[in-house]
C-alpha cells in the first residue's frame, strides 16, 4: 500500500509551494541585469557554491548567529531548522531502505509509519542496525518538540530568550504559525496511535506512548490513528499553502539569498529583485526591535526594521515608518539574515521624494590652488570650530603642505540629501565637490566628518586616498611627525555610526588613543556602539525623543566615569555636548593637547 | 523713457484674504515644531547655502506663516539639507523636516 487519500493535502500544498518558488526565482533571474546575470552564471560554476552551502549549514540550519545572541534562542531555532532537516533526511533514507526503491513519492517518507504499519518491519532492517531508524526518528522528533516547547514559551516569556520585546504578528503569520506548531505534535500522535494499535513498529517514544494511549482509549485506535494522519497531512498542507503569504517565506527565500550573496550579487541603487529577496527573507524574529534606540530610549515601537519590511511587503509604506529611523545601522549589524535594512529604508525614502527637484546652479566651481594633501572639514565641523582648528595646528606642527579646501565655506558632501531620500539630487553636489577635489590634483583627502568620509568613499569614485582624520593622525604619529607627550587621561571612546558600522574604521582611533590616553571599557563599543541621537537620518522626530536617545547613550558611555567622552565626529560631539556632564572632545583635539608646548609659546586655541 | 533716479517697488502689502493658508496649515500639522520658532535667525546665519545665495530660512518661515507661496518653490530648491540650521536652533525646530514638508506640501497643492 503506497497511497491513501489523506496524503493529498500535503501533496497539493507541497506542489503549490514548489511551483511558487520556481516561478518566483524565475522572475528574479529574469529581472537581473547583465552584470548580475554574469555573476550568477559564473557563481554556479565556481567554488563559491560551496561557501554558500557552508553558510546555509551554519546560519540557516545551526543558527550560529542566534546562538551567539542567546543560547536559548539559538537552540529554539536550531531544533526547528536542523531537527526538521534531519528528520527529512533520515526519513528519506529510512523510507528508501524499507521500500527497496530509490525513488519514492515525496509524501512516502513523511507518512512512512502509516504505510508500513501492516508490515513487520524487522526483515527490512537487515541492512542497518535493527531499530536504528526507529530510535533516531523518535529522537529527532523529540528534538523538534523541545524547540516547539521553547517557541510557545517565547511568545509569553521572550525575556528568557534575551529578547525584551518580540515582534507583533499578523493574522496570516498566526495561522501559519499555528499550523507549524501543530505539525509535530500531530506527527507524534499519529505515529503513536499507529504503533499502539498494531503493537509494534514504533520507537522508544512513539511505541510506549502508543501502548499507553491504546490502553487508555476505549475506541478503535486504528480509526483515531487514521484521523491523526489526516490532521497531520492537513496541517502540513495548510502550512505550505500559507507559507508564501506569511513570514515563513523566509525559509525558502533565505537559501536563495545566501546563494546570490555568495555569487557577489549585492543590494544596489534601484536593484529591485534583490531587495525583494531580502524583504522576503525577513523572518520577523524581532532581534532588531531590542537594539533600536528609538525603542529603548524613546519608546517608539512601530517603526523598527521588522515592521518597516512588513509594511513594504504589504505595500502599505507609511511616511511615518520610513522617515522615523536613525539609519544608524544597528539593526543591520544584528540581523541574523544579514538584510541591508538601511539601504531598504533609503530606497523607500526615495519613493517619497523622487519628484522633488533641487537647484544648485548657484554653485559654479571655484578654482583652488594645487596641493598634495587636502583637508575637508565638512559642514558639521564648522559648527565645532575647535576640531578644524586643532587639525590645522597639528598639520602645521607636522609640517604638512596641505590645502584647507572648505576653509571659507563648505559645499555639502551630499550624504544628508541621500539620507533624506534624494540620491539623484545629491549627484549635483557630488559632481561639484568632485570637480574641486580633482582640480587640486591632491593624492590624499583627509576629512574630519565621518558622514563626508563615508560618502567620499562610497559615492565619489575618487582615485585618491581618502582618510578620516583619526586614520591620518595615526599615520603621522607612526611616522614620527607629531611629537607627543602623553597625559593618559581617562577617556571613553564612542564609535560614530558612519565611521564604525558605516565605514568599518574601529581599530585606528583605538590604536591612536592607546598612545595618548587611557581608554576605559565601554559597554557598547565597536559594532555595538550607540548613536548619539543627532543622526541626520532621523527625519521626523521631536527634540524630546532625540534628547532621550542622547541621554541613554551618555549613560552608557559614562558608566566607567571617564574624564573625557571622546568621539571622532563633529555631529556626535555637538549632540553629546548638549547633555554631557563631562567634557566631550574629538580625537583631533586630544592629539593637539598631547603635543608638547614649547616654553614661552602661547597656543592660540 | 527719461530716468529720474526713481523706480517702482513691488507692493509689500500682505493680503491675508487673498493668501492661501492651506499649505500653512498642512505644514504646521506635519511639523508642529515650526510654531516654536522665535525668529532669531540663527538658522539663516549658519546656513551652508546662505554663503552662496540670499537663501533665508527665517524668511521662508515668515512667508509660509503668511501664506505667501509665490517664490517658495524656487527658494527651497536651493537647500542642501545639511542640517546645520537644525543643530544651532535654540528652539529645537526640526528644520530639515520643515524643508521636506514644504516640498511635499507644494507638490500636493500643485505649485
Amino acid at each position: 500500500m503506497t497511497f491513501n487519500l489523506f496524503v493529498l493535502p500535503f501533496s497539493l500544498g507541497f506542489i503549490f509551494l514548489f511551483f511558487t518558488m520556481i516561478m518566483k526565482n524565475r522572475s528574479w533571474i529574469h529581472e537581473m541585469d547583465v552584470e548580475d546575470k554574469r555573476k550568477f552564471k559564473s557563481g554556479l560554476r565556481s567554488p563559491r557554491i560551496f561557501f554558500a552551502l557552508r553558510e546555509i549549514f551554519f546560519e540557516s540550519l545551526l543558527h550560529r548567529k542566534m546562538f551567539r545572541r542567546n543560547p536559548m534562542l539559538g537552540y529554539m531555532h536550531m531544533s526547528f531548522a536542523f531537527g526538521w532537516f534531519l528528520l527529512i533526511l533520515f526519513g528519506n533514507m529510512e523510507s528508501r531502505i524499507y521500500s527497496g526503491f530509490w525513488i519514492n513519492p515525496p509524501y512516502y517518507p513523511i507518512f512512512l509509519k502509516f504505510f508500513i504499519h501492516d508490515k513487520h518491519v524487522l526483515p527490512f532492517e537487515i541492512f542497518t542496525v535493527p531499530g536504528f531508524f526507529r530510535f533516531s526518528m523518535d529522537l529527532l522528533l523529540l528534538f523538534v518538540l523541545s524547540g516547539l516547547f521553547l517557541a510557545i514559551l517565547k511568545r509569553s516569556r521572550s525575556h528568557w530568550f534575551g529578547l525584551k520585546k518580540t515582534s507583533q504578528l499578523q493574522f496570516s503569520d498566526k495561522v501559519t504559525m499555528t499550523c507549524l506548531w501543530l505539525i509535530f505534535p500531530l506527527r507524534l500522535l499519529a505515529e503513536s496511535f499507529t504503533a499502539g494499535a498494531y503493537g509494534y513498529g514504533g520507537g522508544f517514544i512513539t511505541q510506549h506512548l502508543g501502548n499507553v494511549l491504546a490502553f487508555l482509549w476505549p475506541l478503535n485506535d486504528k480509526d483515531v490513528a487514521y484521523a491523526c494522519w489526516w490532521m497531520y497531512s492537513l496541517s502540513l498542507g495548510i502550512f505550505f499553502v500559507m507559507l508564501p503569504y506569511s513570514r515563513y517565506m523566509h525559509i525558502p527565500t533565505e537559501l536563495i539569498l545566501i546563494f546570490y550573496r555568495n555569487f557577489g550579487i549585492q543590494t544596489r541603487k534601484g536593484s529591485g529583485f534583490f531587495s525583494e529577496i531580502e524583504l522576503l527573507s525577513c523572518s520577523r524574529c524581532g532581534v532588531c526591535i531590542d537594539v533600536c534606540q528609538l525603542n529603548t530610549a524613546a519608546g517608539i515601537q512601530d517603526i523598527q526594521a521588522v515592521y518597516f519590511l512588513q509594511s513594504i511587503r504589504h505595500k502599505q509604506v507609511m511616511n511615518n515608518i520610513v522617515n522615523r529611523c536613525l539609519v544608524c545601522g544597528r539593526c543591520q549589524e544584528v540581523c541574523p539574515v544579514g538584510i541591508h535594512t538601511d539601504y531598504q529604508r533609503l530606497f523607500h525614502r526615495e519613493v517619497f521624494r523622487k519628484s522633488q527637484a533641487q537647484d544648485f546652479s548657484f554653485l559654479n566651481g571655484e578654482s583652488t590652488r594645487k596641493a598634495e594633501v587636502i583637508y575637508f572639514a565638512g559642514c558639521m565641523s564648522h559648527l565645532t570650530p575647535t576640531i578644524p582648528e586643532a587639525m590645522q595646528q597639528i598639520l602645521d606642527t607636522a609640517k604638512i603642505d596641505y590645502l584647507y579646501l572648505d576653509k571659507d565655506h563648505t559645499v555639502c558632501c551630499g550624504r544628508p540629501l541621500m539620507l533624506a531620500g534624494k540620491p539623484v539630487q545629491a549627484e549635483m553636489l557630488i559632481a561639484q565637490n568632485k570637480k574641486t577635489i580633482l582640480d587640486s590634483e591632491a593624492v590624499l583627502l583627509v576629512t574630519s566628518c565621518p558622514i563626508c568620509y563615508r560618502v567620499f568613499r562610497e559615492d565619489y569614485k575618487l582615485d585618491i586616498r581618502i582618510l578620516h582624520h583619526t586614520q591620518y593622525l595615526l599615520e603621522l604619529i607612526k611616522k614620527g611627525k607629531i611629537p607627543l607627550q602623553a597625559y593618559f587621561r581617562k577617556v571613553a571612546y564612542h564609535d560614530p555610526c558612519d565611521l564604525g558600522r558605516g565605514s568599518g574604521v574601529y581599530n585606528d582611533p583605538r590604536e591612536l588613543l592607546l598612545k595618548i590616553a587611557d581608554p576605559v571599557k565601554v559597554r557598547n563599543e565597536g559594532k555595538d556602539s550607540l548613536c548619539c541621537g543627532g543622526s541626520l537620518g532621523l527625519i521626523n522626530a521631536g527634540t524630546e525623543e532625540k534628547d532621550r536617545i542622547t541621554k541613554e547613550a551618555l549613560e552608557n558611555y559614562l558608566e566607567a566615569k571617564p574624564e573625557i567622552l571622546l568621539t571622532a565626529c563633529p555631529l556626535c560631539k555637538k549632540t553629546f555636548a548638549k547633555h554631557s556632564p563631562v567634557e566631550v572632545m574629538d580625537v583631533a583635539e586630544l592629539v593637539m593637547e598631547a603635543i608638547p608646548k614649547k616654553a614661552g609659546e602661547v597656543m592660540s586655541c | 523713457m527719461k530716468s529720474f533716479g526713481y523706480n517702482i517697488t513691488e507692493d509689500r502689502q500682505i493680503d491675508f484674504d487673498a493668501n492661501d493658508r492651506n499649505v500653512t496649515v498642512f505644514i504646521n500639522e506635519i511639523e508642529p515644531s515650526i510654531l516654536l520658532c522665535m525668529g532669531c535667525g540663527s538658522c539663516t546665519a549658519t546656513c551652508t547655502t546662505g554663503h552662496f545665495t540670499d537663501f533665508n530660512i527665517r524668511k521662508i518661515h515668515t512667508l509660509i506663516q503668511r501664506g505667501e507661496l509665490k517664490h517658495l518653490k524656487k527658494e527651497i530648491m536651493k537647500c542642501m539639507l545639511c542640517g546645520k540650521c537644525q543643530l544651532v536652533c535654540p528652539r529645537g525646530v526640526n528644520l530639515r523636516n520643515l524643508i521636506l514638508s514644504i516640498h511635499t506640501a507644494l507638490e500636493k497643492s500643485g505649485l
